[in-house]
């Protein structure tokens, strides 16, 4: 039996910066997870990838990342993903320092 | 150290060159990623967790200062103002932008580096003995094989699209620095009837099926060394699998083959090519050797030293820990720590490279090392230099008494940064070294190598530390398996897995209770924590990690 689908967001590294980005609703890249579209089937998260996939002069490696529903939105469910919405630990770099995510 | 002839200068600028022709090609769509991603790798560039790296790589660990102020002129102008010094004598930095990378390479060309077959199924970055050319023990400075092999490996047109990657340690002493048992090949430069020759080992290797290499040939003639190490990459590129790159590497070759039938094919091919290298090669190292004549020491007082090592406590406990006997009786061996407690393993700042460039160019014959178990290295030092260095030190923060203690632990980058990372190594670093600095117990442990893998490929040596630890994910969490008794030496061995894996929490204490713990079981204070375990074998270190299995035994 297939495992049955959770949600997901589509995620990948930009070319130029190669930070970490989300897919959108309107099909643009966000630098915040909680703006990220999230995918409630397989069908659609087949596709998104599909669209994403052709956007290689935007974004590398795209892929459907598990989330989970929250009021300010999608919201991680491993600890890797946790970590490329906010950067290293041992230096506050990277996501936690550029950009501010919403509570 | 080796100058860049027209020949090397030409060769990376035109790599450079054409680098930046295939960023501009990627960004204009003109390559698709897969097309692209090879040619990034080839030039060290990866995509990471939140960013690209570049590494670069430090051939056989010997940097001068200008070198070093390069590193840091970089770290500033294109990174966040440092970089990280890794296990393998690489330097990463860990926030470039993909079109500035060119930029980045030109500026490492200007001062004699690369980052060529720093990634890739290629040879890779030869290490060498970071005591190089200064050991008190040493049989022959490791570097000018270090660089023969490091011209002949680059752009080797057979050897480059390898089953996968292909690592060379060298070492010239008896005592192994260079964790030549854990290499694709290691070299041992030995001494038989008054002529050098080499000990070649082959099939050692870390990662997911760790192996201690085994010798192929006990002594090797210099003169055979290119056409020998020629053969043996060459029997291993047509025998390694490439279906599987689980059992790519050539430990596996060697495991699945047999030591007697590789040793046979290579002797074979060996025979063959032989005529083919008529000398040409033999040449070339002389000529390379001259490049690593030894400077000329310099003679004078020692006595600041002595003044110091009486009167100031501070000076003299890191006197005691961070320096090596040179070959030179004036003479010292300074290792730096890049250990500060709570600090990350193998990070420097800009500043403080440029510190240790000045250091360097001062003090020390303009020579800098980077050792693989991540700290810096000025290997020519007179004693009475030593009082004014240690104060520059500690002037910026890099005069931690603490080299080959519990704190001076090998970590990877760990998931803080690295996209194959199963969990992170370096808060766990952070946070051990920071418990025994507060335990104030670290002189009194003494002798004792942690080492820290955030994923099963082992950048980070676990397999060989005194105590290793390996991060994994369990079932969505960061998990942390103990292993005890590995060797990274001479007397190599692979640790023994302790048990369960302790969750991130539960790894700081399980690590003093076993360190502690072994206070108790040592016979005193002469017996490391390395010769305790092989005494008393795991059951003692396993009850101490897990209190609980013993209370329910009992």
């Amino acid at each position: 039996m297939p495992r049955p689908f959770t949600p997901k967001v589509v995620t990948a590294n930009r070319l130029l910066e190669g930070d970490a980005v989300w897919r959108t609703v309107t099909g643009d890249w966000s630098p915040r997870l909680s703006d990220a579209e999230l995918i409630e089937d397989a069908r659609t998260a087949e596709l998104r990838l599909l669209e994403a996939a052709a956007e290689a002069h935007l974004v590398v490696g795209a892929y459907l990342a598990d989330a989970t529903k929250a009021e300010t939105g999608p919201k991680p469910t491993h600890f890797r993903e946790a970590f490329r919405t906010r950067g290293p630990s041992n230096h506050a770099h990277g996501k936690q320092a550029d950009i501010q995510e919403k509570t | 150290m080796y100058h860049y002839n027209d020949f090397d200068e030409a060769f990376v600028r035109n790599r450079v060159a054409q680098f930046r022709a295939q960023v501009e090609r990627r960004i204009d769509g003109s390559l698709t990623e897969d097309e692209f991603k090879p040619l990034r790798l080839m030039n060290g560039l990866y995509l990471q967790l939140h960013a690209y790296m570049l590494r670069v790589a430090i051939p056989y660990g010997t940097l001068n200062s200008a070198q070093m102020r390069q590193l840091a002129y970089i770290a500033e102008r294109w990174d966040k103002g440092y970089g990280h010094f890794t296990t393998r004598q690489n330097i990463q930095f860990n926030w470039p932008r993909l079109r500035d990378v060119p930029d980045m390479l030109d500026a490492l060309a200007d001062v004699g580096m690369h980052a060529i077959q720093t990634s890739g199924n290629t040879i890779r970055n030869v290490t060498a003995d970071h005591f190089a050319g200064a050991a008190a023990d040493e049989i022959a400075d490791p570097r000018p094989v270090a660089e023969l092999l490091r011209q002949w490996s680059t752009d080797h047109p057979q050897f480059q699209f390898l089953p996968r990657k292909f690592k060379i340690a060298v070492s010239g002493s008896r005592h192994d620095r260079a964790v030549t048992r854990a290499h694709d090949i290691g070299l041992e430069i030995v001494e038989k009837d008054g002529e050098i020759g080499y000990r070649v080992i082959v099939g050692g290797g870390l990662g997911r099926t760790p192996m201690i290499g085994k010798v192929l040939r006990d002594f090797l003639p210099q003169a055979d060394l290119l056409p020998y190490t020629e053969a043996v990459v060459s029997v291993w590129n047509l025998l390694g699998r490439r279906d599987n790159k689980y059992k790519s590497r050539i430990k596996i070759t060697v495991h699945e083959h047999g030591i007697e039938e590789i040793s046979r094919l290579v002797e074979e091919e060996f025979q063959q090519i032989r005529p083919g290298f008529a000398g040409f090669d033999r040449g070339l190292l002389s000529h390379i050797e001259h490049f690593f004549a030894a400077p000329a020491f310099t003679e004078k007082s020692a006595a600041p030293y002595d003044e110091a090592y009486q009167t100031d406590p501070v000076f003299r406990s890191w006197a005691d820990t961070n320096l090596t006997e040179h070959r030179h009786p004036n003479h010292a061996i300074v290792t730096v720590s890049l250990k500060k407690h709570g600090a990350t393993p193998g990070d420097a700042s800009a500043d403080q490279m440029r510190v240790l460039a000045d250091l360097a160019e001062h003090y020390g014959h303009d020579e800098l090392r980077i050792s693989h178990e991540q700290n810096v290295i000025l290997p020519h030092v007179h004693k009475g230099d030593l009082p004014a260095i240690h104060g520059a030190l500690k002037a910026s923060d890099l005069a931690t008494a603490n080299i080959g203690l519990v704190s001076d632990i090998i970590a990877c980058p760990g998931m803080d940064y690295c996209a194959l990372a199963t969990a992170r190594s370096i808060p766990i670093a952070q946070q051990i070294a920071t418990r025994f600095d507060e335990l104030k117990l670290e002189h009194d442990i003494g002798a004792l190598k942690i080492k820290i893998s955030g994923c099963i490929n082992a950048c980070g040596h676990h397999h060989v530390g005194h105590i290793g630890i390996l991060g994994l994910d369990r079932a969505g969490l960061e998990n942390y398996q103990v292993t005890l008794g590995g060797d990274g030496t001479e007397t190599a061995a692979i640790g023994e897995r302790a048990g369960p894996g302790f969750s991130a929490d539960e790894i700081i204490p399980a690590i003093e209770r076993l360190v502690l713990g072994y206070l108790d079981l040592r016979e005193g204070r002469d017996e490391t924590f390395l010769e305790a375990y092989r005494r008393l074998g795991p059951a003692p270190f396993k009850a101490l990690l897990y209190p609980e299995a013993k209370a329910n035994a009992a």
